[in-house]
């Protein structure tokens, strides 16, 4: 890591700590304002404590900075899942998994909707990827 | 006949067949059925061929021969930036450069971002178990090592949970790990090691390991904020035995992180033995295969080192050596290191302790994946490598060493008030969501219950219960924090909502993250700069403090102190009157007894807990059963047993004298002799009865008239006798040096005993 980069990673890490200002939560609340009173007026549902899109792209740049290109990546794809509703990704992973899928088609399709509904192109890049060696490694077949 | 019978047997196969040792299973090394550490016959030879920048073979497979593994590390491990120049350097070079202080971390990460999984292994085969821990020393991501517990109980009660979870807590664990004996009850654990753990400190990793969906499901509601259970295999047959591909994982990983939750995955030897498919590859080759695919995945760290493979692995030759080159290459590669010691893979104590020191000494990000923080029987993950009943042995360890293995010393109170505190946190919180109450028997039970044999509080039904009401509330943890402020535990709930905003900011997700204080410290803003003496981590004036301090620690104001009781005893039993200066006497049955300068003074037991005042009587009585006359006389200039003896021989009328120590060290002395040179020694002073000191007396009389008894053995069953009494033997003969004055005469003194 060079001394500049270095530099920018001190000015900007932990954002929570160097840069509470500029984080928001998925539903656009500002780090101070989860805070207790609003728990307990109930003016803050679990629903906005969660991670942003923008709070992972944030921590992918962090890495890249700290030099840590594959947990980078996994950090943008992780924010093209946030808006995800978790049954479709809980159904993502299960169809992802040896023996789900009984040809490439569904998990195609699969990718087809992240990328279009959800705009999430990368997810769609690493299905369509399993899609491909699970065809050549003969990963569809039935295991129960 | 078997072997066990034969007559010609050595008796100390006996002795050996007897150890806990026995108890373990060793294995042939066999590569042919995977029983092989590292460098098997058919691991492959190290290589990379790149087309067109695409990997056309690696480690000798040819692109369309590769199965999925081969295929994802291929295109998401290998940087093409690194990989010519990392491939083509020679593995005892870089060897050498994990190993040297001049060479810094970042350069040698880069190469393993480039190098292929039999390359990284071929680098390691170059390292000793010595090299292996100075490497790792230089390799962890994060510079201040940390440890995590388990905190389960046989039960699944969450009273008993949270207490335990506190008690962890304030021991120091960064991370807590939980997980159920019976699958539903995965929620009632993760609020009470949540509840539990704000008790005692701001910041605490919390993970309840269940199935992915509930787990996932449980670090939404905002119980759990990391997971480590996702398993990574190093052969595709494995793999996909253990329902997933890497593709699946790496989305999992990706899940977990879109929902602001910490994730490492598990990977260790010998699970691919385990499950039956190894493909005669050594350990450390598939394991490397594991550690490339988790760098490929993205996901920040791993828990590997064995793990449940942990005794398999130990069970061939070079094990533990294999198990520690793990951990030292997830390091190597950059990835977060929970470095296993979770298992107790051996029923030998001595074997525990050699396995943990090489972490210890180097450090990892954390030591043990996790430490059994309960009994071993309340483990609902099994007993680990250390467990609740040898927690200070461990602490031990950390002060022996002056090693900061992430833990503290803790006061007994401070325990105890902690763990009342998340009783009461937690029954408040369970009660708010509607669980019966708890009396207050049924609370005491619980905090001062070592395990769950000793509780009276939940039943199983009653947790039962509560966690399909959990469920159906869809209950989270703001709930939880709700309740807690209103109820009066305004910080625990204030320590739950800065875990939720931590989650928010997403600061936790970087590598080799824990959360102290409330912040965040990981490899970005707390990174490993180990670059030899002078650098790196050094533990503080303050964490010293935590180490170096003990339980029943002795000073020499201690053993002062210990002294007044019995000062007070013996001052009814007998008394010494210092007369004249002492003279050589005349009568030739004449036996003298030399005593210390703080012998009835300062010091009234011997180190067997003997009283003076019995141990001078039973000296005077086998004298006179011997046929000599006994005469006792302070010797001021000396507390050294040697010379308390040739003193007192050189007294008396026969030429054999007795010293003895305040302490009860004593010899038989003649007084031709070298200082050195005596009749009879008793130097092993905590073992000496009062029936010995008659003897010695009664001995004694007999060299008086120029007889020679038979030598008095006082029996020595092998005990540590420096470990139970030098720390006591040394402070007591210290009172007893400084109140010599080389310039004293010997006394006489008038022995008059008050009892019979």
């Amino acid at each position: 890591m060079s001394p500049e980069d270095r530099k920018q990673l001190e000015a900007r890490y932990p954002v929570g700590e160097k840069r509470p200002a500029e984080v928001h939560s998925r539903s656009w609340r500002r780090l101070d304002e989860i805070a207790l009173e609003a728990i307990v007026d109930g003016t803050l549902g679990i629903e906005d404590i969660g991670i942003s899109a923008e709070g992972l792209r944030r921590q992918a740049e962090i890495a890249r900075l700290a030099g840590r290109e594959t947990l980078a990546r996994n950090f943008d794809r992780a924010a093209e899942l946030v808006e995800v509703p978790s049954d479709l990704v809980l159904e993502v992973y299960e169809l992802l998994r040896p023996g789900r899928a009984a040809d490439e088609r569904p998990l195609l399709a699969m990718a087809a909707r992240m990328r279009e509904e959800h705009g999430a192109l990368r997810i769609a890049e690493l299905i369509e990827e399993a899609a491909g060696v699970y065809r050549r490694r003969g990963l569809f077949r039935k295991r129960f | 006949m078997t072997a066990n019978d034969r007559p010609n047997r050595w008796k100390r196969y006996e002795v050996w067949d007897a150890r806990p040792l026995r108890l373990d299973g060793f294995a042939a090394e066999d590569p042919e059925h995977g029983f092989c550490a590292a460098n098997s016959p058919y691991d492959p030879r190290p290589g990379l061929k790149v087309e067109d920048g695409r990997v056309v073979e690696m480690d000798g497979v040819a692109e369309a021969d590769f199965d999925m593994i081969d295929i994802f590390i291929a295109r998401h491990h290998l940087d093409p930036a690194a990989a010519t120049e990392a491939m083509a350097r020679d593995s005892l070079e870089v060897a050498r450069m994990l190993v040297d202080i001049d060479v810094p971390r970042r350069d040698v990460v880069r190469l393993a971002a480039g190098m292929t999984p039999a390359k990284l292994v071929e680098v390691l085969g170059h390292l000793n178990a010595t090299e292996l821990t100075f490497a790792n020393s230089k390799l962890r991501c994060r510079n201040r090592p940390a440890n995590q517990a388990h905190v389960t109980n046989a039960k699944d009660d969450p009273v008993q949970m949270a207490a335990d979870a506190a008690t962890a807590a304030l021991f120091g664990f960064d991370e807590i790990e939980t997980t159920v004996r019976v699958a539903r009850n995965g929620r009632s654990n993760a609020i009470a090691c949540a509840v539990g753990a704000a008790a005692a400190r701001n910041g605490t990793l919390i993970q309840c390991s269940v199935e992915e969906a509930e787990e996932l499901r449980l670090g939404m509601a905002g119980f759990t904020s990391y997971t480590e259970t996702m398993s990574v295999y190093g052969t595709e047959a494995t793999f996909v035995d253990g329902d997933d591909t890497p593709w699946s994982k790496a989305f999992l990983t990706a899940a977990y992180a879109s929902r602001g939750l910490k994730a490492r995955c598990t990977s260790g030897s010998s699970s691919e033995l385990l499950m039956g498919v190894h493909e005669r590859k050594s350990m450390l080759y598939l394991e490397a295969r594991c550690l490339c695919l988790q760098r490929a995945m993205g996901v920040q760290g791993t828990q590997n080192g064995g793990i449940d493979g942990a005794p398999l692995s130990a069970s061939v030759p070079g094990g533990l050596w294999e198990i520690l080159a793990e951990n030292v290459l997830a390091a190597w590669l950059d990835l977060e290191c929970a470095s296993g010691n979770d298992t107790r893979f051996t029923e030998s104590e001595i074997r525990v302790g050699a396995k943990i020191v090489p972490h210890l000494m180097s450090g990892t990000d954390f030591i043990c994946s996790g430490f059994g923080s309960v009994q071993a029987y309340d483990n609902s993950f099994n007993a680990s490598l250390f467990n609740g009943e040898e927690f200070e042995d461990f602490l031990a360890i950390q002060r022996d060493y002056l090693i900061d293995g992430g833990l503290s010393h803790v006061a007994e109170d401070d325990v105890l008030a902690c763990r009342q505190r998340a009783i009461d946190a937690v029954t408040a919180v369970l009660e708010g969501l509607g669980a019966a109450p708890l009396n207050e028997a049924q609370k005491q039970s619980v905090l001062l219950a070592s395990g769950s044999r000793e509780t009276d509080s939940f039943t199983p039904a009653g947790v039962a219960a509560l966690n399909a009401a959990l469920q159906a509330e869809r209950t989270t943890a703001l709930d939880v924090i709700r309740i807690l402020a209103r109820r009066g535990f305004e910080p625990e709930a204030e320590r739950l909502v800065m875990m939720l905003r931590q989650r928010a900011a997403g600061d936790y997700l970087q590598t080799s993250a824990i959360i102290r204080d409330g912040r965040v410290l990981s490899a970005v803003n707390d990174p490993n700069d180990y670059l030899g003496p002078g650098s790196g981590y050094r533990i503080s004036a303050e964490r010293r403090g935590a180490i170096a301090a003990m339980r029943n620690v002795l000073s020499s104001k201690e053993v002062l102190h210990q002294e007044t009781r019995p000062s007070r005893e013996e001052r009814r039993r007998y008394a010494l009157i210092e007369g004249g200066v002492a003279a050589k006497g005349s009568d030739a049955r004449e036996v003298v007894i030399g005593v210390s300068p703080a012998f009835g003074t300062k010091i009234h037991r011997t180190t067997a807990g003997l009283p003076l005042s019995q141990v001078l009587r039973r000296l005077m009585t086998g004298i006179a059963e011997g046929g000599g006359s006994a005469r006792v006389v302070r010797l001021g200039h000396t507390a050294d047993t040697s010379f308390l003896g040739l003193s007192a021989a050189r007294l008396a009328g026969s030429g054999i004298g007795i010293g003895i120590q305040a302490k009860g060290t004593t010899v038989i002395h003649r007084s031709d002799l070298a200082p050195h040179m005596n009749l009879e020694l008793f130097s092993m002073a905590p073992l000496i009865t009062l029936d010995d000191y008659q003897a010695i007396g009664r001995n004694a009389a007999l060299y008086a008239q120029r007889q020679a008894p038979e030598p008095i053995v006082v029996p020595y069953g092998g005990e540590a006798l420096g470990a139970r009494f030098h720390v006591r033997t040394a402070l007591l003969h210290a009172l007893d040096t400084e109140l010599s004055d080389p310039s004293a005469e010997p006394r006489d003194l008038e022995v008059r005993f008050h009892e019979s």
